[in-house]
């Protein structure tokens, strides 16, 4: 069984949306952070990588912000920038019951 | 309708695809059931044919059942979706129904389930896809208004409409009371009927809602009317709104804007009230800020972009999207974060008026 084990496909996992907050530098790289090991560091170098985009463009654009949130029905993002870089907390929500009668 | 109903479910695992294309064979309504092994799959077939409902897995590899339904329901709104797991977490449901699926499922497991889910695939299968409201395709608010009065019910029916949120309340067949945004009453009522469209929710009864509204359901549904077919007659001949009446200028005059500059989702362009002296510089970036917020909540499976709020030295700035149209407001730096979001709320309730 142990063996068969070996070549069985590793079985898909959903992607949990994480509470918890991460620092990123003016280079883009991940410092520190306390969102769950299981969620994927691609996906928070991606987040990193759009809200420092969109801090110094927003700069460019002669709207210079120090703080960002985005909101989905499902999660928060909050970005403060730090001198190039940027400190994000993301806070999954709760939506309210389905809209829709079924 | 003469034409059978077509399904697709998708599923990475050829076992559970053959089993429910077995189980779905039962429907009464004898649908064609397609089948795709993969989230990209589903989303390539839905481009090469029109479905009428799609069945989605919700673990999957590579794209989740989250990501699907995230995109579909940007792409395909009037696609019914059903999302399909042996998942039991709430976080899952709750994130499967702010994506828009129209039912949520734990993959049954007992034949009485399985009778069960059948009967609501029937159900979503028989509705009317054209406009109206979500929840009661076939109806407009105006007809399930008049069902609750003339059937004598007592409810409270709550409405939504993008980010604006009404309440109507009806007790044995009457309205007495509405809400919506900052409005009470028959004022609440009439701005309510002025939405086109929007999700319904059926509450239980407030026996001891106060009573606001004296008219009759009759008289209030009338006086509706008329005020749709007058702001109609205000309207040029191409649909447009008269010059005269500027509703972005109107916008502006809002406390605490700076500016406010918007655009027509998809095209080019934009309109621009209040002096933005690099307006052109501004809106590259309101569209790039939303197209990649936009694109990174699909990746998270979190739901379509609600908004994007700024704080700045200077001035502070939102971005939301209002129907069709896509905002970038500029607050005054002394606004706090609630004072933004409260205002903005204000802005996009007056733009839908």
């Amino acid at each position: 069984m142990g063996l068969l084990n070996l070549f069985a496909k590793p079985a898909p996992t959903l992607l949990r949306l994480p509470s918890g907050s991460f620092t990123v530098d003016r280079d883009g790289r991940v410092l520190t952070g306390t969102l769950p090991s299981g969620f994927p560091a691609g996906l928070i170098k991606d987040i990193a990588r759009q809200v420092r985009a969109t801090f110094s463009e927003a700069a460019a654009a002669q709207l210079p912000l120090a703080e960002l949130i985005i909101n989905y029905p499902s999660l928060k993002i909050a970005a403060r920038e730090l001198r190039g870089g940027a400190i994000v907390f993301l806070s999954p929500k709760a939506p309210s019951s389905p809209m829709r009668q079924s | 309708m003469d034409k059978r109903p077509k399904i697709l479910l998708a599923d990475d695992d050829p076992d559970v695809l053959d089993m429910y294309r077995e189980i779905l064979a039962q429907l009464p309504s004898h649908p064609e059931i397609h089948t795709a092994s993969s989230g990209s799959r589903a989303i390539a077939m839905l481009e090469a044919e029109p479905f009428q409902l799609l069945i989605c897995d919700l673990k999957m590899p590579k794209m989740d059942g989250l990501q699907v339904l995230a995109i579909v329901r940007r792409k395909y709104p009037q696609l019914r979706t059903v999302a399909l797991t042996a998942e039991v977490d709430e976080q899952f449901r709750s994130r499967a129904y702010a994506l828009g699926a129209d039912l949520f499922w734990y993959k049954p497991a007992t034949e009485q389930e399985t009778k069960m889910f059948l009967e609501c695939l029937e159900s979503l299968l028989g509705r009317e896809t054209e406009g109206g409201f979500r929840g009661m395709q076939s109806k407009s608010l105006v007809d399930i208004i008049q069902l609750e009065c003339i059937s004598q019910s007592s409810s409270v029916l709550r409405i939504t409409n993008g980010s604006l949120t009404g309440k109507i309340w009806i007790q044995n067949g009457e309205v007495v009371d509405a809400e919506a945004t900052d409005l009470r009453g028959e004022a609440a009522f009439q701005r309510i009927l002025s939405w086109k469209a929007g999700n319904f929710e059926m509450l239980p009864a407030e026996p001891s809602r106060p009573r606001t509204v004296f008219k009759s359901y009759n008289a209030l549904l009338l006086e509706s009317a008329q005020a749709f077919d007058e702001s109609r007659g205000s309207m040029t001949a191409e649909g447009a709104p008269q010059p005269a009446s500027s509703p972005l200028a109107v916008l502006s005059r809002l406390q605490g804007v700076e500016f406010v500059l918007s655009m027509k989702s998809g095209q080019g362009g934009y309109q621009v009230a209040r002096g933005l002296e690099n307006p052109e510089r501004v809106a590259t970036w309101a569209r790039q800020n939303l197209e990649r917020f936009r694109a990174l909540g699909d990746r998270l499976g979190a739901g379509p972009l609600e908004k994007i709020e700024g704080f700045g030295p200077q001035r502070h700035v939102a971005l939301a999207c209002q129907n069709d149209t896509e905002f970038c407001v500029g607050w005054q730096h002394s606004l706090t974060p609630e004072q933004v979001g409260e205002s903005m709320r204000k802005l996009l309730a007056l733009w839908a008026s």
